[in-house]
């Protein structure tokens, strides 16, 4: 697993590890080469295809297995743009923080961050698809406001 | 990282050359850096292991229930019934072991989502999604090794004649790591001594120790007689012959050319060289014969009876007597179980149990919700034949790309078997990992031979199937493990691993190894030692 900061380790040596280390990795250096960071998806729904369905699925209707990750379809909680930033942003559980790197901020594990307008914009296509019909919309400015 | 080495370095005369210096040796000073950081996850740190424990002497009728048949749960299990507790285990998925796990051909994988994949690797092939390795000093994971007679091989990490790779250096000509280590080192060695000669040590280093320092650049950088790194026998000794010396009439050795400095170090591919000298990484690593499952197989078959296959828990209660357990049939839920004893050591990952109703303390019930979980995908692919070895003379150890794949690793046994192999394909981690979690199973098998493809062509001709692993999509964990920062540790680490009433929490997220088995191993032992105390009347 070994390989691995801000947001840990390594290699599965899991990671050993990683880093991932690992990792290890490390973990772990077992990553060194790659500059990872920010996605270069260009708007909403490249950024749902690109990272959010790994866990809410391409359908948007979650899973459920030893544990569940929510639907993005028919959930309450999508009422406030708001809150889903705030859950991008800082991550909730088990889900990681996808707030945009800090300024030389080096993520050990390089983990993935969104810009302000790849938040806002991911938010307002997912209030906008899978059956959700949100009028309202949340703009780059509003996330970038709400940085933790 | 370059920051570092500057300001350390603040007091120096500031020439040129220094500069230049200092940047060099920027790069093993990032190797250092990192390794800092990695000490600060915890990573770096030698197992706390002293041996497996002796508890003795359980109470009469005391039992405890172990969830999660994984390395932790199975160590716990294995521990407290030598020591007389009545153990039970639930574990979810319908095999023991957990992230301790191996595809082999036949085997069925779902993932979350419903995604279904059918291994078809070739008898005694496989991939190992989780671990894959056993540094020497993780003496808790390979006492049980050798306890439950799971064999050993070595585990090949540092290969020289494997490559290292960026799509932007040399052309995206994948270097061997010999060369590039052969000749970073050569330059480093060629500059710092002629620093020396020039006087400009001579603040820091006395004349004597100049001298030896002369002297052992020259050994250390394969440097000539002039101390210069340079074409000829030296150097080729290092980073290896254009033509390699032979007998008879084609005897003659032909030297190779190093690269220029500034072709080293502007490739980026020094970073790699520090990978086999990480504490977790040096040799000598392990792999069990047969695939890292054998361990959580072996564990398995020693807990024959006491593990409940395919249980779901669903619910975990606490009172003054003992703990209940509300369990689902994985396959048919709706049904609802209940299994109780008076101690539980919960070995659920931290993504699963803070989803579940359990009345514990809220500094506990704050640090299991407080942890994210990383994510990490690898991907078998099977080869008609061996090229790797066959072709360019590669066995065993890792190939370092900064393709989105980042390793290449090649397996360490089975050489010369003649037959079909199976290489890692993938190893990712971070962003990289997210996208190729985000993706049906066959298009990241699609995508890693696409990639790999460019750093061995072979893959076009001789690629059959493949499977992939993205460690989000698994059913069991949601996530590879647990992600801990400094500032998570700091409020929440103690309050996680501390026993709240009858429940004591173990795993590799209740350890400062995350992700690896050992974290595992010494949590669980941790954790049952203390369990061991309290039930006998002492403090946990």
């Amino acid at each position: 697993m070994n390989r691995h900061t801000k947001h840990g380790a390594c290699a599965l040596a899991c990671i050993a590890m990683l880093l991932v280390a690992g990792v290890a990795v490390a973990q772990s250096s077992d990553n060194a080469g790659h500059a990872g960071g920010k996605i270069a998806a260009a708007n909403g729904e490249a950024v749902y295809r690109s990272i959010c369905q790994g866990c809410h699925m391409p359908d948007a209707k979650g899973a459920r297995g030893a544990g569940a990750y929510p639907a993005l379809t028919g959930n309450p909680r999508l009422v406030s743009p708001q809150y889903m930033a705030a859950v991008i942003l800082q991550g909730r559980r088990d889900m990681p923080s996808f707030k945009p790197a800090a300024e030389g901020e080096d993520r050990f594990l390089r983990d993935a961050s969104l810009s302000d307008t790849q938040i806002a914009d991911v938010i307002n296509y997912i209030r906008t698809h899978f059956g959700n019909q949100y009028p309202d919309r949340i703009s780059a400015e509003e996330v970038a406001a709400m940085h933790p | 990282m370059h920051d570092e080495v500057s300001s350390r370095g603040g007091d120096a005369p500031r020439s040129m050359r220094r500069r230049d210096l200092l940047r060099m040796i920027g790069a093993t000073a990032g190797g250092a850096a990192m390794y800092q950081a990695m000490s600060s996850l915890g990573l770096a740190t030698e197992s706390p292991f002293r041996g497996t424990p002796t508890l003795q002497g359980a109470p009469r009728g005391a039992s405890v229930l172990v969830l999660g048949a994984g390395i932790a749960g199975m160590v716990a299990a294995y521990e407290l019934r030598q020591a007389g507790y009545k153990v039970q285990v639930l574990e979810y998925n319908h095999r023991p072991g957990g992230r301790n796990w191996s595809l082999r051909g036949g085997d069925r994988f779902t993932e979350l989502g419903g995604f279904t994949q059918h291994c078809q690797f070739d008898d005694g092939l496989y991939l190992n999604p989780g671990p894959w390795r056993l540094p020497y000093h993780h003496h808790g994971i390979l006492s049980y090794c050798r306890k439950l007679g799971v064999a050993l091989e070595p585990f090949v990490q540092v290969n020289h004649n494997a490559y290292l790779h960026s799509a932007d250096a040399f052309g995206g000509k994948p270097q061997r790591y010999r060369e590039i280590n052969a000749d970073y080192r050569g330059h480093v060695a060629e500059l710092l001594a002629k620093s020396t000669q020039q006087a400009k040590l001579d603040q820091s280093v006395s004349k004597e120790d100049q001298e030896r320092l002369l002297e052992s650049l020259r050994e250390w950088g394969a440097l000539d007689r002039q101390f210069a790194y340079a074409r000829g026998e030296t150097s080729s000794n290092r980073r290896g012959y254009d033509r390699d010396a032979g007998g008879g009439l084609s005897a003659r050795p032909s030297p190779s050319t190093p690269l220029q400095l500034t072709d080293v170090l502007g490739s980026r591919l020094w970073q790699h060289l520090v990978a086999g000298e990480i504490y977790e990484f040096q040799t000598t690593l392990f792999q069990p014969v047969g695939g890292m499952g054998r361990i959580g197989e072996a564990f398995g078959r020693e807990l024959e009876g006491v593990i409940r296959y395919g249980a779901k828990v669903t619910a975990i209660q606490q009172d003054d007597r003992g703990v209940t357990v509300a369990y689902e049939d994985a396959d048919t839920p709706g049904t609802t179980h209940s299994a109780n004893a008076q101690w539980c050591v919960c070995t659920i990952p931290l993504s699963i149990l803070g989803q579940l109703p359990i009345n514990v303390s809220p500094a506990m019930a704050e640090a299991i919700a407080a942890v994210p979980y990383a994510a990490s995908v690898k991907v078998g692919l099977q080869f008609k034949r061996r090229f790797w070895e066959d072709d360019e003379q590669i066995y065993g150890g890792i190939t370092y790309t900064d393709l989105p794949i980042a390793n290449i690793g090649y397996p360490s046994t089975g050489f010369h078997s003649g037959g079909k192999g199976v290489l890692l394909g993938a190893y990712m981690w971070g962003q990289d990992a997210y996208e190729f979690t985000a993706m049906a199973p066959e298009e990241r098998v699609r995508k890693a031979v696409d990639y790999g493809s460019r750093i061995h062509p072979q893959y076009r001709e001789e690629f059959e199937n493949g499977i992939a692993v993205g460690w989000h999509r698994s059913p069991f964990t949601l996530g590879c493990f647990g992600a801990w920062s400094d500032e998570m540790r700091e409020r929440h680490y103690d309050n996680l691993c501390r026993m709240d009433g009858r429940i004591v929490l173990a795993g590799e997220h209740a350890s400062y190894l995350p992700a690896w088995q050992e974290g595992a191993v010494t949590s669980a032992l941790d954790a049952i030692e203390r369990l061991h105390r309290r039930a006998t009347g002492g403090m946990g």
